[in-house]
């Protein structure tokens, strides 16, 4: 889900600089007020493991693929939202620098997608009310259950959300020529599936501390023996519910806007579908919406060189071999820059 | 070699690069810094369409990789993987955007070709500028120039000590995982019988480690701050470098140099 930065407009790229930034911000200064210091290596090495871990393939049975561990849900069990967050910016940081994962312009996007709603709302949302629950008060696992289901649900649940923040992020940078409809029901299902595996390998690595050290999780003490005095199964189940009528209905809602994208696209439509359109009936292509008319009018007015002569255009010719004559100049600088190097380089180390 | 080992290698070999001592590597970090982010920030701001407008942004990198004394193969050869992924963006848009744009001879040259061409540009550019900048300039010079952007301590202590430590963590992970494969030959993966231990394991010794290293830090004194010592002056040159990168971005934003280019020999 790492975006490059060819996938984002300068403009959204920075709302999310802002927004992450922000975020960022809000959790240094908690740590601060904490005055806990001492939480830093841990919070390093943490964050190193799970950058470890990530690359660690573990094989889903019977399917013959693997998936990975996901970050930010563990480190906010582990270290809290705060904490967790800025751990997982680190790891994308160095994702982005070192690995090319991620742009360096899309960095903020990329923490709002899978650290954000990783810590914030994976921890505020899900695990937290559901460790302070009482359900399954009285069972015997009680306490394995909810790490279990709150991992699963956590993982799935802002996986769903960061995925579509990907699509709007791209939709709203105008890069792509995808239908948002069709995007959606690209990104959304896939992201269902990794989710769910993601959660199941979080879910085996917290029961596994839970057994052996379960004094490193975070609300688990308060959850188990407090559980009365916090938050009640009804508040919970509400929490949830709201949380997946806004996930659910929202999405629902957005990819309504253009119903048929992805049916079209794989089913074909003889009269004005996809599967015409293909090359054979230019005119008639394309799917038209308010939003896409919206956007491609708020586009047009903003573009920067909106006249640049193309079809239609009496210039169009001229103006595209001159681009291309001009282009050809540019690469031909390119090469003898390349070649200038090489000589000098050579002269130096012949010199030396 | 494993995915693990391949990534250790790989920061190795960044780590080696970081350390040259070309006119690049000399620039104040900061002022690259700098100079990155607005470049990435102008080449991806050119309309789909300006593919012409964009090509000459190449000739930023193609420069630095000369002065750095950097081959641009190297710059392949390590996005390798990177590289096919961003340039699939955009490989849907000339299936999607079919307006003609322009003729060449009986070819008829798509908005959508011409889209998924400036795309694939773009991410090759800001990949090559993001990997310029990591490629000259050590990770604690980073780190020193992000404090000088007043970026909190906290987050550049966090991100040189996760960087200390990935290389670490990543050790032990692939010793592990390679003991694991040589117990389960022919097997993908993690079983997932070992799903929760595996990882469980290495995060228990890795937690008591960081224990250790807290009370090793505060034994030697130390704070909450790192100090960043070995940062160069900004020199003439850094500022020059910046004011002259940034002018030729904002012209090439701004003109059509390809075009222009192209109009003094095509009438």
């Amino acid at each position: 889900m790492h975006m490059a930065d060819a996938l984002l407009a300068p403009s959204v790229a920075a709302t999310m600089y802002v927004a992450s930034g922000a975020v960022a911000g809000i959790c240094v200064k908690a740590l601060k007020k904490d005055e806990d210091m001492a939480k830093l290596p841990t919070m390093a090495v943490t964050a190193a493991l799970v950058f470890a871990g990530q690359m660690i393939n573990y094989t889903i049975p019977g399917t013959g693929s693997s998936g990975h561990l996901c970050g930010g849900m563990l480190l906010s069990a582990l270290l809290g939202p705060q904490a967790g967050f800025l751990s997982m910016v680190v790891i994308l940081a160095i994702q982005c620098l070192f690995f090319a994962d991620g742009g360096l312009m899309a960095l903020g996007a990329n923490c709002w997608n899978m650290a954000f709603y990783g810590c914030f709302i994976g921890y505020y949302l899900i695990w937290k009310p559901l460790m302070h629950s009482r359900l399954f008060a009285g069972k015997k696992n009680a306490a394995r259950v909810k790490i279990a289901l709150s991992s699963v649900l956590g993982c799935i649940i802002t996986l769903q959300m960061g995925a579509f923040s990907v699509v709007l992020e791209t939709s709203a940078s105008g890069v792509t020529e995808l239908p948002v409809g069709t995007f959606v029901g690209i990104m959304q299902p896939i992201h269902l599936a990794i989710g769910l595996v993601e959660g199941l390998i979080t879910a085996a690595v917290l029961l596994f501390i839970y057994e052996a050290r379960p004094e490193l999780l975070t609300e688990l003490d308060e959850g188990t023996e407090k559980a009365k005095s916090r938050c009640s199964l009804k508040t919970t189940l509400a929490i949830l519910t709201a949380v997946v009528v806004v996930v659910g209905g929202g999405l629902s809602l957005f990819a309504s806007g253009n119903p048929d994208g992805l049916e079209w696209s794989m089913f074909g439509n003889s009269e004005a579908g996809y599967s015409e359109n293909m090359g054979l009936d230019e005119e008639a292509y394309g799917i038209s919406s308010k939003t896409a008319d919206a956007a491609e009018a708020i586009q047009e007015k903003t573009a920067f060189l909106p006249d640049y002569a193309f079809s239609g255009s009496d210039s169009a010719a001229g103006t595209s071999v001159s681009g291309l004559v001009g282009s050809a100049i540019v690469a031909g600088a390119a090469v003898l820059i390349c070649m200038l190097g090489g000589f000098f380089r050579r002269k130096k180390s012949c010199h030396g | 070699m494993d995915k693990l080992s391949g990534a250790q290698s790989e920061l190795r070999e960044m780590d080696v690069l970081a350390a040259g001592i070309s006119v690049v590597h000399r620039l104040h970090p900061l002022c690259k810094l700098l100079v990155t982010v607005t470049y990435i920030f102008i080449v991806v701001s050119f309309h789909k369409y300006d593919l012409s407008g964009l090509i000459v942004m190449v000739l930023y990198p193609v420069l630095m990789f000369q002065a750095a004394e950097i081959p641009v193969r190297v710059f392949f050869y390590k996005l390798r993987v990177v590289l096919p992924l961003v340039c699939a963006v955009g490989l849907a848009n000339p299936f999607l955007d079919r307006m003609p744009l322009t003729q060449i001879g009986n070819l008829v040259i798509t908005g959508g070709v011409v889209s998924m061409l400036t795309l694939m540009l773009k991410g090759c550019l800001a990949l090559m500028a993001s990997f310029l900048l990591v490629a000259t300039t050590p990770i604690d010079m980073l780190c020193g120039a992000l404090r000088k952007l007043h970026v909190p301590k906290v987050l550049t202590a966090l991100l040189l000590l996760t960087y200390r430590y990935v290389g670490v963590i990543m050790g032990e992970a692939s010793a592990m995982s390679q003991a694991y494969s040589l117990r389960a030959p022919g097997q993908k993966g993690i079983h997932i019988s070992a799903w929760g231990s595996f990882l469980g394991q290495l995060l228990l010794r890795s937690m008591d480690r960081a224990q250790e290293l807290y009370s090793s830090m505060e034994l030697r004194g130390f704070q909450g701050e790192f100090f960043y010592s070995d940062i160069p002056a900004c020199r003439v040159s850094s500022v020059m470098f910046v004011l002259v990168s940034c002018s030729f971005f904002a012209c090439a934003r701004v003109v059509n140099i390809a075009w222009l280019l192209g109009n003094l020999v095509v009438r």
